[in-house]
């Protein structure tokens, strides 16, 4: 089955890579929308969230990560890679297709494969809606905005949700039971827009089922932190 | 027998005569070179001619025959084209359309004739190098010596010089297509436009705005660029010696990336005599818009034994330079204070919103259709009746001074437009021209003399728009055939009306408009075009997208011309960007309605939501680019390669 796909794929690498002298550059690029350390009640961790690009405006390849290790553990509270395509299927929406692997410490690895949008919604909210897709689906959903405090300083809240699709109690997830994530955070670009330093506030807060499991599991249904880190693009 | 050898130094002679402008020749030599650049606030390594960041100046006569050798000290690539000349297309250099480039460490040898005279310029046409500083500038002398008298002639030759090099540019704006703007609406904007316009109407503005992801301050997708006059930024200060009473020319380029720039001289008048190398009805103005890649020649007297400065502002009021003509060295003009930015508004996004969902906005059933004027006098027209214009739905007696035409002007006044019903002769001087840019003030809308048709068909009026008074409005001069309804009105206005573009001189006196140029001799016979062909300027300001006709040079077949025909180029301009588009090999006639005086161009500026025709002759054998020259919208694909197919090769 996959490899029916693959001769398509390399056509289109060749597509981009082979391209002649004239064509457009191939666009590359790094951008860390977190990049912080967080002083929480119990462990603090330092946690971070990236996407590298490279492509054209037809096809964009990423590896998105993110990943939360504990100060003094040292173990991945989190950890989660994805290979995506991203293709745009309007003005402001690409259209995203890929592969996660979720391989925290402490917790059994999970694969999913990703299907989603992200884009620019109306009034400026930077939105990504994804779908993954394995024996323990979830789907998530991130939204994102831009206040001009002034030129440079810049106020970003966001908001994340995963909500479990399935049962999952290896990993303290129950159907229909999300978990929220809501962080203010403020950054100054010091130069250009290629590090913006911040300090906020993040709060993470499961529901339903999720927080009864986490709960039985002896932890916390919420986390309150502050946050100092930066914004890397370039 | 003594007819025959007559006979043969007769023909002897004119043979010579005739190869006459020919038998001058010249060789030039140009090298191409990594260089320190110092841009005063900055300093960065580049690109330059003969291993300087003051632009080389080529000198040639018309008629001669030049020989330039350019030797690529580069690492990389290079190219050189010759910015407004018409030359045969192998000698055009654009890489992959007229030759192979220019390899790393060879010699190119460039060889043509100079058929004309005038202002130009050259560049590299290879990667950013143009961006990173690869460009000089041609003065071409008349055959029979300059028509304008002189005592001093400069070049000043603009350009925007950014800390960053083209490559990044470009892929920062991709990354993020405001990367650039600093220029952004913020919160203290906000605070400020609730006070004036209450916290209500300055969040339905800003929810506009946010419903087509759009800024009203798009106006140069790169700030942060140093603007230098010769090479040199206002500290440098470049300065052009006169004693009182001489008669200077100045040779205006813009060789920016992507920069206009409004060009004035304190203090004193700018003659212009010339627009892209060709010599034009001398015009008086105080201050002119010099788009990216246009040239502009002008003549001034100063009286004065002081310097003065020579002010050009970035047309998005994010950056200033300043140059000097003084006595003598040392001596500098005055640095004005920057004007404040200008905005966008809604007529701006004119094109854009054709396709666009706009539920907010209640346009009230307004039919201008039935307005039209048609006389040429300097009189009211006595048939103008106002009755006809339907003004029903939400309009509410018609009072301008309540239109809001966009998120961010600030009251729209019609109704200092003074105006009696009777009026015949209507003067302009009672028009208020208050410098406050935050009022749009239909005044500085060019009613006057050379608008020829006042396009309203895409004036957009948002909610707040409760009604329309145009009886205030002053609508006098010579306004030939005022239109109201036609929206491909034949020549279409250079500015959308109501746009925030819309310039006005520093001094409340004249700025130069398209409309103001006029051929001082036709250089082609005025004949109906044979085809028209629409260029769609569009593009995606989110991705960073240009393109044309919504194709991007990458996927665009050829635009193909025949030799001989003479075609006709409607364009469009559906983004919110101006884009100064320049064809290669063959001149761009500007329509302004003047036929056989309708200037001849290489580089025609399209401001946002405006239609602009233009018609070539098509002339010239070969193949040739045709483009924004926006260095970053023309790799972004707003490009398109003309084949001009049949003629003498
Ligand atoms: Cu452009």
């Amino acid at each position: 089955m996959k490899m029916i796909y693959l001769p398509a794929v390399a056509a289109t690498l060749a597509s981009i890579i082979g391209a002649p002298a004239a064509a457009e550059p191939i666009i590359w690029g790094f951008q860390a929308e977190q990049l912080e350390y967080r002083f929480m009640d119990g462990e603090d961790a330092f946690v971070w969230d990236f996407d590298a690009l490279a492509g054209s405006d037809e096809l964009r390849f990423v590896w998105r990560s993110e990943g939360e290790i504990g100060e003094s553990s040292g173990d991945f509270e989190g950890l989660e890679n994805q290979l995506r395509l991203q293709m745009p299927i309007s003005t402001f929406f690409d259209s995203v297709v890929g592969i996660q692997a979720s391989t925290p410490d402490g917790a059994p690895d999970r694969y999913n494969a990703v299907f989603g949008v992200k884009g620019l919604a109306p009034q400026w909210f930077e939105i990504d809606a994804d779908l993954y897709v394995s024996d323990h689906p979830f789907f998530r959903f991130e939204a994102e905005y831009e206040a001009l405090l002034t030129n440079r300083l810049i106020l970003t809240p966001s908001i994340e949700m995963n909500m479990p699709l399935k049962d999952d109690a290896a990993r303290n997830q129950a159907a229909g039971g999300p978990t929220f994530e809501i962080g203010a955070r403020i950054s100054y670009d010091l130069i250009d827009r290629a590090v913006s330093p911040y300090i906020g506030v993040n709060y993470e807060r499961a529901f339903g089922g999720t927080s009864d499991m986490l709960r039985a599991a002896g932890e916390d249904k919420d986390a309150f932190s502050i946050v100092v880190g930066t914004r890397i693009m370039f | 027998m003594k007819p025959i050898p007559l006979l043969k130094t007769a023909v002897l002679a004119a043979a010579l005569a005739l190869s006459g402008g020919m038998t001058l020749a010249g060789t030039y030599n140009v090298s191409v070179d990594r260089i320190r650049i110092d841009a005063g606030e900055f300093k960065k390594t580049g690109i330059g001619y003969n291993g300087s960041q003051s632009p080389t100046v080529l000198r040639f006569k018309e008629g001669e025959q030049v020989t330039i050798n350019v030797k690529n000290n580069l690492r990389e690539s290079t190219s050189i084209h010759w910015h407004g000349l018409i030359v045969p297309f192998r000698q055009d250099g654009v890489p992959g359309i007229s030759f192979n480039g220019i390899k790393p460490g060879t010699t190119f040898t460039y060889q043509f004739p100079i058929k004309q005279a005038g202002t130009y310029w050259f560049h590299s046409h290879t990667g950013f190098q143009e961006p990173d500083g690869a460009f000089g500038a041609i003065v071409i002398e008349p055959k029979g010596g300059e028509t304008v008298r002189v005592q001093r002639d400069y070049v000043v030759q603009l350009t925007d010089k950014h800390p960053h090099n083209g490559s990044r540019v470009f892929r920062n704006l991709k990354m993020s297509a405001d990367y650039y703007n600093r220029a952004q609406r913020t919160l203290e904007d906000l605070v400020r436009d609730s006070r004036e316009d209450g916290f209500k109407q300055a969040l339905q503005n800003r929810a506009m705005w946010g419903k087509m992801r759009m800024m009203p301050t798009d106006i140069e997708d790169v700030q942060g660029f140093a603007p230098l006059i010769n090479g040199m930024g206002t500290q440098q200060n470049w300065t052009g010696i006169f004693k009182p009473s001489e008669k200077v020319r100045l040779r205006l380029i813009n060789s920016s990336a992507m920069t206009y720039f409004d060009v004035r001289i304190p203090g004193l008048k700018m003659t212009v005599v010339q627009a892209d190398g060709n010599d034009v009805k001398p015009v008086a103005v105080d201050e002119l818009r010099i788009s990216v890649a246009e040239t502009y020649d002008v003549i001034l007297q100063p009286r004065e034994a002081k310097a003065y400065g020579i002010i050009a502002e970035s047309m998005g009021r994010t950056a200033m330079v300043r140059g000097s003509l003084s006595p003598t060295q040392g001596y500098a003009g005055l640095v004005p204070r920057m004007r404040p930015q200008p905005l966008l508004t809604m007529a701006d996004m004119g094109g854009m919103m054709d396709g666009m969902d706009m539920g907010g906005m209640d346009m009230g059933g307004m039919d201008h259709s039935a307005m039209t004027m048609s006389s040429q006098s300097s009189t009211m027209p006595e048939d103008m009746d106002h009755s006809k214009m339907d003004m029903s739905g939400d309009m509410e007696g018609m009072d301008h001074s309540k239109m809001d035409m966009s998120g961010d002007t600030k009251a729209v006044d019609h109704s200092k437009m003074d105006i009696s019903g009777d009026t015949k002769a209507v003067d302009h001087s009672k028009m208020d021209m208050s410098g406050d840019t935050k009022a749009v003030d239909h005044s500085k809308m060019d009613m006057s003399g050379s608008a020829k048709a006042v396009d309203h068909s895409k004036m957009d009026m948002s909610r707040s728009m409760k009604g329309m008074d145009h009886s205030k409005m002053d609508m006098s001069g010579g306004m030939a055939g005022m239109n109201h309804s036609a929206r491909d009105s034949k020549i279409g206005e250079f500015y959308a009306p109501g746009s925030g573009l819309i310039p006005s001189a520093a001094n409340g006196g004249k700025f130069l408009s398209y409309n103001d140029l006029k051929a001082a001799r036709p250089l082609y016979r005025d004949r109906p075009a044979t085809r028209t062909i629409e260029l769609r300027l569009t593009g995606n300001m989110e991705r960073y997208i240009w393109s044309i006709n919504g194709v991007k040079m990458d996927d665009a077949a050829p635009i193909r011309l025949k030799y001989g025909e003479r075609v006709r180029f409607k364009f469009i301009n559906e983004t919110m960007m101006s884009h100064p588009m320049h064809l290669h090999g063959m001149w761009s006639i500007l329509d302004t309605g003047k036929g056989k005086w309708d200037p001849i161009k290489h580089t025609v500026s399209i401001a946002p939501g405006t239609t602009v025709y233009t018609e070539t002759e098509v002339d010239a054998t070969g193949q040739w680019a045709f483009h924004c020259h926006l260095s970053y919208h023309a790799e972004a694909g707003m490009f398109r390669k003309v084949i001009v197919e049949g003629g003498p090769a």
